[in-house]
């Protein structure tokens, strides 16, 4: 708790960051746009519903979608720009709804009223139209406000830090404490900011000067000071730190803090971690120069980035293969292969595996139809499980995606009968699971590898180093007992790592794997 | 004065007001007469240009309405509606400043001009100045309305039915308030109604239109002497028709009640 409490302050800054100034964006577009709706009446139809296609996107997709659109227009395409931008457009429809609302059913009789006094036009709009239709748009504005705070605890996964950061790590490595602070804490973020603009609406209603007054200037006063420091982000990255990527997932987690630890000590740089990111986020990332180095598998290489439908062969091919592609192609070194494999693999519970006398994955074909099968929110639509249906010819009863967190659980209770497990998951044998020998080599090889983007190699030559030490320092029954730690004892990943980095340092002979020493790097 | 000439609107193929020509000489009190759809709001608008016709012209003092800029013409002349449309988000005072306000009169002259313009429409200033127009009664609301129109002291006044929503009591006083202060102030008014009675009670003259046609103008007097048609002649009689139709009811004479059935 404490621990977690310790991250409040970078978390929420970032998350009140975010927040404000993606509420500034939506509403300096869509007060304006509005306005011009209602004086030209044949926008109002495509405007609002492009407005309201927007809003269908799923908030993560609409945040996610972000990165490869930004990486295309060269733009920085992790971080705080796609978060930033995906949450401004999110709080575009309800403002730009309002406000066309609210000026609409203005009394007709008072616009009446306004010109027969002599108001010119815009005086119409000034001293009528936008006061009588202020209490809709503030509605609307503090819809706005409550969302965009809750969405952009889903700014995580692009890279941004926010209060997601405590929901999504805690999801997955099942520290609830650390969901509850989210939560909380997301959600007095978003009471105080309503409070904030129902307070400057009231003041404004009942005329309290120096109360509206106070406000604006508390306000003001924030926002200048989350400026300053997004300038000094944006503008001064000479001080960046080691910037190490983690996907969404106990053991990336865990390899991420081995990894920043592990560079700080042996090169005295400080560094940092883009947590929870994406599968795909995390390699456009690195190739992106926004992440420096994270770990990586070769399957998923094989198949996601160089678009391989086959399944290739044994692991040093594919490793030397994957080398070869992402020197040539992105610039991106393997910097060491850790020495274990996180494969998808196909478990049964063990007992009915006895009972059914379940060994390998071809003893399942003549039950298949009975059988129904858990994956993650990927595996059905991987290649693995296009091999696996094409070399075994299996079909299942039924196919359910769900979270990687829930799905053993799920298969202990017997909610599903198989899943798609993960080799080096502690929780195979926590749950009773029997992993299937995968008899006819349907399942790539999945070795982990730490990736270096080119940025970082050329101006860290020393980290670069540091991290080819790691080759060959972990096997699979140590990354197995790390995410136990971590997935069943709740024990922090900060604290895994720092565990296993010093039982590596006394230990003077780490266990060589024979896919230890990496060729040569290609000259470029 | 305000002279209209040849003054048309039309809304596609339909006729609103067909080439109507009017003079009104200061200081005169006309009224436009006529039921509902005959175009009698559709002209008072087009003389302060909340309407802009479709032809013809309105000339006021001598000046073609359509080369100045509106939004200056409207705050020379008075409007006042049957809705009021007092602003709710501004106070009793503040809403009969407006006009003042964006000529830019200094804070003092437009403090004195309300004070001085709630007293003329016999509002207590004190009680209500600061009160919002929504807690007032109609009757309330249309004085200020009338305040609101008078503020910046103009010549010419357009109401617009001002007291077809008030209940008959606070309409009858209203009416002889709005004859004293004609006189009192020396206006130009353009009223219209379809209220026969208040219009034969206020008018200088009256002019009765019909789908969007001038059919008779003249004092009172001389249209219920000397009525152009039948349809004048009958809608002068209304009155006078509904007064018997009440003496029927209360005195249960049934011979008047008869003739009202023939008339039919």
């Amino acid at each position: 708790m404490k621990e977690q409490l310790a991250l409040l302050p970078s978390y929420l800054t970032s998350h009140v960051q975010l927040t404000l100034l993606a509420l500034l964006c939506s509403t300096a577009v869509s007060l304006p746009l509005g306005l011009v709706v209602t004086r030209v009446k044949w926008l109002e139809r495509p405007v609002l519903a492009l407005a309201a296609i927007i809003q269908t996107v799923p908030s993560l997709a609409l945040l996610a979608i972000m990165v490869p659109l930004l990486a295309t227009f060269n733009f920085q395409s992790i971080g705080f720009l796609p978060a930033f931008i995906g949450l401004t457009l999110y709080g575009i429809l309800p403002i730009l709804r309002n406000t066309v609302t609210g000026i609409a059913n203005v009394d007709p009789a008072l616009l009446d009223a306004a010109k027969a006094v002599g108001m010119t036009p815009s005086q119409q709009l000034y001293r009528v139209e936008l006061p009588i239709a202020m209490p809709v748009i503030i509605a609307g504005l503090r819809t706005a406000t409550a969302w965009t705070v809750g969405v952009a605890t889903l700014s995580t996964p692009v890279g941004a830090t926010s209060l997601g950061n405590y929901i999504f790590s805690g999801l997955q490595t099942r520290n609830h404490t650390s969901v509850l602070i989210g939560c909380v804490a997301a959600a007095i973020l978003a009471l105080v900011l309503d409070g904030l603009v129902r307070g400057l609406e009231i003041s404004v209603r009942k005329r309290q000067l120096r109360q509206f007054f106070g406000l604006i200037a508390a306000l003001g006063t924030l926002y200048l000071y989350l400026g300053f420091n997004l300038a000094t982000t944006v503008f001064l990255p000479s001080i960046r730190p080691v910037t190490i990527g983690a996907k969404g997932f106990t053991e990336q987690y865990i390899l991420a803090e081995i990894l920043g630890q592990w560079i700080e000590n042996e090169t005295g740089r400080p560094s940092t971690q883009m947590q929870s990111l994406g599968s795909m986020v995390a390699f456009d990332a690195l190739v992106a120069g926004d992440v420096d180095a994270y770990v990586d598998y070769t399957g998923t290489l094989w198949s996601n980035v160089m678009g391989r439908p086959t399944v290739g062969g044994n692991r040093t091919n594919v490793l030397a293969e994957v080398r070869t592609f992402l020197a040539s192609q992105h610039g991106i070194q393997i910097a060491a292969t850790l020495g274990f494999e996180n494969a998808y693999a196909v478990a049964a519970r063990a007992p009915d595996a006895e009972t059914l006398g379940l060994t390998k994955i071809s003893d399942l074909i003549p039950l298949g139809n009975t059988l129904s099968m858990g994956g993650d929110f990927e595996f059905f639509s991987r290649p693995e499980w296009r091999s696996i249906q094409d070399i075994y010819g299996l079909t299942f009863q039924e196919q359910r995606t769900m979270d990687a967190a829930l799905m053993y659980q799920a298969a202990a209770s017997g909610a599903v009968d198989l899943i798609s497990a993960y080799t080096t998951d502690g929780r195979i044998s926590a749950y009773n699971l029997r992993v299937l020998e995968d008899d006819r080599f349907a399942i790539p090889p999945y070795d982990a590898v730490i990736l270096v983007s080119e940025q970082a190699m050329r101006r860290w030559p020393d980290v670069f180093e540091a991290i080819s030490a790691l080759n060959g320092t972990i096997d699979v029954e140590a990354m197995r007992e790390m995410n136990l730690a971590v997935d069943e004892e709740g024990i922090a990943p900060e604290r895994v790592a720092a565990s296993y980095l010093a039982k590596l340092r006394t230990s003077q002979s780490p266990d060589i794997t024979e896919l230890n020493k990496p060729p040569p790097s290609p000259a470029r | 004065m305000i002279e209209l000439r040849h003054l048309t609107k039309l809304y596609g193929d339909t006729v609103a007001v067909d080439d109507l020509s009017i003079q009104v000489p200061d200081g005169e009190f006309l009224v436009l007469l006529g039921g509902s759809g005959c175009g009698k709001t559709t002209t008072l608008k087009m003389v302060n240009r909340l309407i802009e016709p479709s032809g013809g012209s309105v000339w006021i003092d001598g000046r073609d309405s359509a080369e100045l800029v509106p939004f200056e013409l409207r705050r020379k002349i008075g409007y006042t509606f049957q809705q009021v449309g007092l602003f709710p988000h501004m106070t009793v005072a503040e809403n009969i400043a407006v006009t003042p306000t964006l000529l830019g009169w200094s804070p003092r002259k437009i403090q004195n001009r309300v004070s001085e313009l709630l007293e003329l429409v016999g509002l207590d200033s004190r009680e209500l100045r600061e009160r919002n127009p929504t807690q007032l009664s109609g009757g309330q609301q249309q004085r200020i309305g009338v305040a609101r129109a008078l503020a910046a002291k103009p010549r010419v006044m357009l109401l617009d039915e001002p007291f077809g929503a008030l209940d008959p009591l606070t309409r009858q006083r209203l009416q002889k308030f709005l004859a004293r202060l004609r006189h009192e102030l020396s206006l130009t008014i353009v009223f219209v109604t379809h209220d026969i009675a208040e219009a034969l009670k206020l008018a200088d003259r009256i002019a009765i239109m019909q789908k969007g046609t001038l059919r008779q103008i003249g004092t009172p007097a001389a249209l219920m002497l000397d009525p152009a048609d039948d349809y004048v002649r009958q809608l002068l009689d209304a009155p006078r028709q509904e007064a018997q139709l009440v003496e029927t009811l209360v005195t249960g004479n049934s011979s008047s009640s008869e003739n009202i059935e023939r008339d039919k």
